[in-house]
Order: structure tokens, then sequence, then C-alpha cells
């Protein structure tokens, strides 16, 4: 039971690259914090770094109240399940799950206790004999989320653990994790790059980029508010359309916000209408591909002109694409032309930079 | 392909099977000869199949050794001959294996240089420093023993570059979740690189057994007692006498005896042996 | 070259190194030094003292005829046995490589003489073509070859030439029976369709996507033709008649050894040393363009 407090973290290696360039993030007790972003944000870096793995160049990491910059990472009461599961091959389920217990001189009968305890929620009893290279991929991933649990730690690190299982297992898998984590009520850190993941998972999410932190919330939070154009892009998919608002005429008529240089509009905020909306924003698109999910649908059209406000940006590639996503049972045609219409409400404006976000 | 059926496959087959007869026809003829009397091989007319003495040759030479003044029992020198050649195997592997780790897992002063300091050792074979070394064996006390056998042939540069190589391929996380289990750098080398390496060991072992066995200009530098000759060396010795004196069933014997061990552990431990063979030459 | 998670420790890795290096500077670094001090180094005939003569000890060697002889010697039992043990155990390897019945049979019937000492190998070949007494010598006798390699020179080196290649027609088979199986049948099922007949393919698919292996054996047999064929000679015929199969190694032995000459001798094991130098750097440069091929 711990919070874990990240204090203008840092981390610059040898070579001078920044690789995490201050980060504040407050984990409270029992939460699941979920960081996600692009390769090479430095989310994992980070993770590494709560974990004792990389040191730190500057700021602090308290776990239940005590800086551990400098603390062994046996020694922080972590656990951590890789990406790759990192089970010791020579040893069998039982016995990688007892590793860790043994090595803190545990009494024999309580890993028992535990390892058996672990094998029941996991479903992994028949197997505590084997090796690892006897278990299917779900399975070894059972395993080394056993051998975090067995360990009872204040704080569980999780490093892309989904990401080597199949697209149905994996979804499967982070259902059961929540439930576990719930259940347990453990402090957790968990490592994605996979949005959907990280919505479906965080109590809080910490979106990254280039090694720092975009933003932090509750999911829905930052999805209906999310507070750059990175983040805007990152979370929600297909992605939100983002515009660029070119003449100062157009800003005030559209926007009536100042310094706003780029439109947002998620995919299911449009409708297929005629009718104009003040303040909102109306398009004529040319319907180029179309993607049927079944419950929904999703055309990608091309602005055909400037209509109501947004302009078509010739630098943008493909030009001017707009995603909409329509009624799965409505069945659109390529060639088709339509007028997707947004309301005023449901447009996200941002400055030029998409660094800032605007309004509400 | 079609035509590798029929006529082609026939002439591989006896190819082969010629391969193997000129491959095994020195060895053939060793075991005739080691079951047949000394008179009748001296006199050039030694039969093409084997004779009926196999039990008194082998027993004469296992136990008794030559009929000379100087004799030594053949069964000692194999004695003499396995323990080097465990002593050098298990010796290399074991220097080689906690150094290799400490080049790998380790940043430390002068780690690279160490490195080197190893890794040139390829190019000094003991054929090229023979009299020197043998003079720092003498001077050490070791002429004539185990110690002075095996310890100069011990140190191994390609042992040392095939675990370094095999460490290398071992998942970072491996060590990573050690470390979080708590297992400082001996527990992480005993409880999980050592048991890894198992196979990798095992395919050294069988050469350097066999590297070991047959090694022969330095145990004939350094011993001059006769029980502590090996078996390459007795047999060198065996033929030493004027060619008339030289009692051929017991050579041959002994010759038979010499390639067993290590011929024993190819066959039988072929899987190993090929590994060990490709891994080593990498 | 290393692992991105370490251990922290001052210690330990210097413990840990600490035996091979022990026996490293003992038993390789030293002699070898000694080697050159001693190259440098003459004694008198009593070896009552000694006297520091530059390169004289080299000099010597490079006016002394039979050290030449020894020096051309080497090369061409190296070649010889090379060439003739490579090419038998291509054509074995070839022929083991089709998809025959009993394939891992004639693997493991062909692969065991590598485990046959050096000097074993030279007690099996002169018992069997022993001018009184061997097996063949008879038939060389009843074809009217005048059969003595102990009295003639030239049959000493033929008879040194053979064994040695018979010893290592199993390491060849075995490596070239890997790179054969390294190759992709693919390769060679294109080549059936693109109309080349077996032989044809051989010459223009197999052996020049063989290469590196050939290469490579090359050197290993130079390499071994250098140093492990010592205990073949000294078992068969010390060097001798006169100095018809004396080697560069087998030199250095003797001279140390029976002539009591230490600088020559150690001048002998520098140049050694200079040519394992030279042979060692061919084959790494060989293993770095393995890499890239």
């Amino acid at each position: 039971m711990a919070n874990v407090t990240l204090r203008n973290v840092r981390k610059t290696y040898p070579g001078g690259f920044e690789a995490i360039k201050g980060v504040n993030v407050d984990v409270g007790d029992g939460q699941f914090c979920v960081l996600v972003g692009p390769s090479g944000c430095g989310k994992s870096t980070l993770l590494r770094m709560v974990a004792g793995l990389e040191t730190i160049t500057g700021g602090e990491i308290d776990i239940g109240g005590k800086i551990v910059n400098q603390v062994e990472p046996a020694d922080r009461d972590i656990a951590m399940v890789f990406q790759n599961y990192a089970l010791y091959p020579h040893m069998s389920v039982y016995n990688n799950m007892a590793y860790g217990l043994r090595n803190r001189g545990m009494a024999e009968a309580e890993i028992t206790t535990r390892v058996e305890e672990a094998a029941r929620v996991l479903e992994l009893a028949p197997m505590l004999e084997r090796k690892p290279r006897q278990l299917s991929g779900g399975q070894r991933q059972r395993v080394a989320m056993g051998r975090a649990i067995v360990r009872q730690p204040k704080v569980f690190l999780f490093d892309e653990p989904l990401s080597n299982l199949d697209a149905k297992l994996r979804i499967a898998m982070r259902v059961e994790i929540r439930k576990l984590q719930r259940r347990l009520n453990v402090t957790s850190i968990y490592v994605t790059h996979d949005q959907l993941e990280a919505m479906t998972l965080a109590d809080i999410l910490v979106v990254m980029n280039g090694g720092q932190v975009e933003q932090i919330g509750n999911p829905l939070d930052i999805y209906q508010r999310p507070a750059t154009t990175f983040v805007a892009s990152f979370i929600g998919a297909p992605p939100m359309n983002l515009m660029p608002l070119r003449s100062d005429e157009l800003k005030s008529q559209i926007a009536g916000v100042d310094g706003a240089g780029i439109v947002g509009i998620r995919p299911e905020d449009f409708a297929i209408s005629n009718e104009t909306v003040a303040g909102g924003v109306a398009l004529g698109l040319t319907i180029e591909a179309i993607e049927h999910v079944g419950a929904e649908t999703f055309v990608y059209g091309t602005r055909q002109r400037e209509e109501q406000g947004v302009a078509a940006n010739p630098g943008d590639l493909p030009p001017g694409e707009v995603i909409v996503r329509v009624p799965g049972i409505s069945r659109p045609v390529i060639g088709e032309r339509i007028r997707a219409v947004a309301p005023r409400d449901k447009l996200h404006l941002f400055t030029a930079d998409g660094r800032t976000r605007l309004g509400q | 392909m079609v035509e590798q059926e029929g006529f082609r496959r026939y002439v591989a087959h006896v190819i082969l099977w010629i391969g193997i007869a000129i491959v095994a026809f020195p060895v053939y003829i060793a075991i005739v000869a080691s079951t047949q009397d000394n008179a009748l091989i001296a006199n050039g007319q030694m039969s093409l199949l084997p004779g009926g003495h196999f039990f008194e040759v082998y027993y004469q030479t296992i136990f008794i050794g030559t009929s000379g003044s100087t004799r030594e029992p053949v069964g000692n020198m194999m004695l003499n001959s396995m323990i080097m050649a465990l002593m050098i195997a298990v010796g290399k592997i074991a220097i080689s294996i906690i150094s290799a780790y400490a080049i790998v897992y380790f940043r430390f002063p002068f780690r690279m240089p160490i490195f080197w300091i190893i890794f040139i050792t390829l190019m000094l074979p003991v054929e090229v420093r023979i009299y020197p070394t043998y003079k720092i064996v003498a001077d050490l006390h070791m002429l004539d023993s185990y110690a002075g056998l095996a310890l100069p042939l011990i140190a191994s540069a390609t042992a040392t570059l095939l675990f370094r190589q095999f460490f290398m391929t071992v998942p970072d996380e491996l060590l990573e979740a050690s470390r979080i289990d708590g297992a400082g750098p001996l527990r992480f080398f005993w409880d999980t690189l050592l048991p890894l390496s198992r196979t990798n060991m095992a395919a050294l072992f069988v050469i350097l057994f066999i590297l070991g066995w047959n090694q022969y200009l330095w145990p004939l530098l350094i011993t001059t007692r006769d029980d502590m000759q090996t078996i390459q060396i007795g047999i060198r010795k065996m033929i030493t006498t004027t060619d008339a004196l030289t009692e051929w069933p017991v050579v041959m014997a002994t010759a038979v005896l010499a390639m067993l061990p290590p011929v024993f552990v190819v066959v039988a431990m072929q899987k190993l042996f090929v590994r060990g063979l490709v891994e080593t030459e990498k | 070259m290393q692992k991105q998670s370490i251990f922290q420790s001052k210690l330990l890795p210097y413990l840990l190194v600490a035996p091979q290096l022990a026996v490293v500077l003992i038993f390789f670094y030293w002699p070898a030094l000694q080697a050159v001090i001693q190259s440098f180094l003459l004694q008198d005939a009593f070896g009552l003292s000694t006297s520091f003569v530059w390169f004289e000890n080299y000099v010597e060697l490079f006016k002394d005829p039979a050290y030449f002889g020894s020096i051309v010697r080497t090369f061409v039992f190296s070649f010889a046995i090379a060439v003739s043990s490579l090419s038998f155990a291509l054509l074995l390897a070839v022929m083991a490589d089709k998809p025959l019945r009993g394939g891992m049979l004639y693997r493991t019937l062909l692969i065991w003489p590598y485990a046959v000492a050096p000097p074993v190998v030279g007690v099996l070949w002169i018992f069997m073509l022993h001018p009184s007494l061997g097996v063949l010598s008879r038939y060389l006798r009843n074809m009217g070859i005048d059969w003595n390699p102990l009295l003639n020179g030239d049959q000493a080196a033929a008879l040194i030439i053979l064994a040695a290649a018979w010893k290592q027609i199993s390491y060849n088979f075995l490596f070239f029976l890997a790179g054969l199986q390294a190759i992709p049948r693919s390769v060679f099922e294109a080549a059936a369709i693109d109309g080349a007949r077996p032989m044809r393919r051989f010459w223009t698919v197999t052996f020049p996507l063989l290469s590196p292996t050939i290469f490579f054996l090359l050197v290993v047999n130079i390499v071994y033709a250098f140093f492990d064929t010592f205990g073949i000679i000294d078992t068969m015929t010390r060097g001798g008649p006169g100095k018809s199969t004396e080697t560069l190694v087998y030199k250095v032995y003797s001279d140390g050894l029976i002539g009591g000459n230490l600088g020559s001798s150690a001048a002998q094991s520098v140049i050694l040393m200079g040519i394992v130098i030279v042979l060692t750097a061919v084959q790494f440069r060989f293993v770095e363009r393995k890499v890239t091929y």
C-alpha cells in the first residue's frame, strides 16, 4: 500500500541525450496509473527508473513516503512484469514464482501457500511443474503476473505486458489485469503504447511525448478535453481530425476565441446534414474510402472547397483528409458527396503550435 | 529433385562407403594387429583377419605394459591421461566462464585491456613458447605433476569468447527480473546464468576433453617419470626401441585404448560434439 | 560488447578475472617474453656465460640452408595436406548432403577420426606402411615400388602428408556438410530449373556459395599442418630420414632439446609467433567477412 510520487524526475544519458525532461506524477494508493505515448517517448525509461533499473539524473522518486533514488531494485518492494516476461527458462513455473521469495529468506511453507494461491487465482495450478517453454504465450504472461503477485509488493510495474499476445488474448488479459488490480488494491504503474489499453485500464492516464508529460488526468477527461494537439491525435481511434484555421476572418467567425490556429473535431462528433450550424463547422466531402467496422462505419473524405470556416490545407498529406463516423446501418458509396457538420460545442481549439488548448 | 533418384543415389552411397572404408581401414588394421602374435607380425605376415590373442594382449597391455625393463602398465597411463584431460576441460571452463561473466556483466577500470590480454593468447600456442614455459614450470617445481601437465594449457581465449558471445544473447530482462527478485551478482550467476549455460558448457567440455586427452608435445616435455606418462607419450616410447624389439600387438592395443575414450565421446555425444566444434571455431 | 544492465561492484569483477589472468600472465606472456629475450642471447658451449648478440641468432638462422629447407618443407606439407584433405572431404560432403537414407549414420561413421590423437595417427600409419612388416607395403613392393619411408625422404614426406590428411578429413567433412546444409534448397532447385546439370550446378552454384567455408577451412588446415602434425612426425619419422620431414615446429623442438641451442630455438619460436599472428589475423578478417556475407 503506497503512493508513488515523481518530483521533477530527469534522465540524461552519458552521451547527453535527455530521455526524461522533468516529470511530475502523483499516483495515489491503490490507483492504476498508465503511462502512454509513442515509442521513444520515455515511458519505459520512466518505469525502469521507478523500478530502480535505471539511475535517476535529477529529481526524486518517492514510494510510500520514502525517497528511493539510491535504493536497490530488490529493496524497493516493487514487482515488475516485463514485455518478454523474463521468465527463468530453466526453472519450473513454481520456482519462477518462488525464486524472489526464497531470495528474501521466506519460510518454504509460506512460499507454498502464496504460490498456490497465486496459481489458483491465475488458473495456473495444473502447470506448476512445467517449464516456461512448455507454456502458451498467455500462460507465460500469467506466470509473469504470478511472480509479481506472490511478492505482495507495494507497487506493481508493468512494461507493455500484453504486447506479445494476439489481439483476442490481449483484450481478455486486459480485463483480467484490471480485475486483479482492483481486488488486490495494489498501486500500479503500467506502460503501453496502445491508447485503447491505456483508456480502459487507467485511473490516472499520463500521456507522454518526447520525454515530457503532455497531460495527466482521468482518461475520459483527457479524451474529452485534450490539452494539446498531440494528445488529441494520440488518444482516440481513429484520431481526431485536426485542421488549420487560415485566415483571421475565419478564425474569429468560427472560433470566437483569440489566438486559435487549429480546430479539432472527433470523427463521432460529425453529423451528415444539410443544415447550417451557427458557430460550428460544415465540410463538403467527397468519399474516398470506407471502413465498415460493424456497429459503425468510418468514412474517409477529402474536403472539396472552403466552406463555413475551415480551409483545405494544401500542405496536408493526404491533402485535406477528414474522417467521419456514421452509423453502421448507413451505406455510403465511394465518390459520393456528403456534407458533414459539427456543432460549436464539439470543436476543440488550439493555438497554431498545438501546445495550448483554448476555451472550455 | 527427380534426377537425384536412381543411379546418382547409388553412386553417392558407393562413394560414401568407400570414404568410410578409407577412414576406418587404419583402425581396423590396428584392432586386428592387437589380437595377433608378435612373431607373425614381425615377419611381415600379418593376417587381415582378427587373431586369437585378444585377451592376453589386452591384459598384458593394461596391467603390465611391454616386456621392456622400464615398462609401465597402460592402465596407469590412461588414468594419467584421464586426470589431465579432465583437469584441462574443467579448469578451462571454470576460469573462462567467470572471466567472461566479469567482462560482460560488470563495468570496471581496465575491462577492455584485460579482455585483450586474454584474447591475444590465441596467438601464443604452446608450440611457440615451449622452452621458456618448460623452464617456468620447472622453476615452480611442477615437473612430473598433474598441475604442471594441466595448468599451462588451462587458459583459453576461445572458451572465454564463446561464453562472452553466449552471455550477450541472454536477455537483459532476466538480469533485471533477478535484481527485482533480490538476487545479487553471485546469486544471479549461480541460479540463472550457470543453468542457462549448461548446453554450452557440455558442448565445450566434449571438445576440451578430446583436446586434453590428445595433448602430446607438452606432456612429452614435462614428464620424465614413467609413472606420470600419459598414454600418448607411452605409445611413442614403445616404438622407440629397435624395430625388431617393438611389440606390435601391445603397441596396437595401446593405440586402440588411446582412441577409445575420445572416439566414444564423439560418437555418443555427437550432437554436443558438433555444436562444440562449430561454436569454438566461430 | 557489453550489456546495458549491469552489476555495480568494485572488487568482484577483478576476483572473477584473476584466475584466468594469472594463468595467462604466468604461462603465456612471461614465457613468450622469455622467448623473445632468449632469441637475442647467445650461450657458450658449456652454458657458463650468455651474451647479448642482437639479431645474430636470426641472421644465423636465415643463413642456415637447413632452416630455409624447413620453411619450404612446412609450406609444401601444409598445402599438400590442405588440398588433398579438403578435396576428399568436399567430395564426401557433397555426397552426404543428398537426401539419402542413413544420412546420420554416414556422418557418424565419417567424423570419429577427429578424436584420434596425432601420435596415434602416426603409429597407425607407420604400422600399415612399415617397410618390413606393413600390410600395405607388401602390395607396394609387389607393384615394383621400392618402398622404404625409413630411408627414402620423399616417401617419408608422402607418408606424413597422407597420415595428416587422413586425420583432417573428418573435421573438413563436418564443416563442409554444415556449409552445404546452410545453402537454401531453393537455390539448387532454381539452378536446376535454369537448366544446369548436376556437375555444372556444383561448379556454378555450390562451389561459389561454399567459398567462405573453403577459405575458412584452408586457414584452419594450414594452422593444423603447422602445429598439430608434430605428434604424427614425432612417432613416425622423428623428422628424418636426414631432415626430410623436419617442419618448423619440429625443428624448434629438436634444436632446443636435442641440439641444446636455446638461442636459435628461441629465435625460431619468435618467427613462429609471427606466423601464427598473421594466420590468426587472416582468420579474423575472414570471420568479419562471413558476417557481412
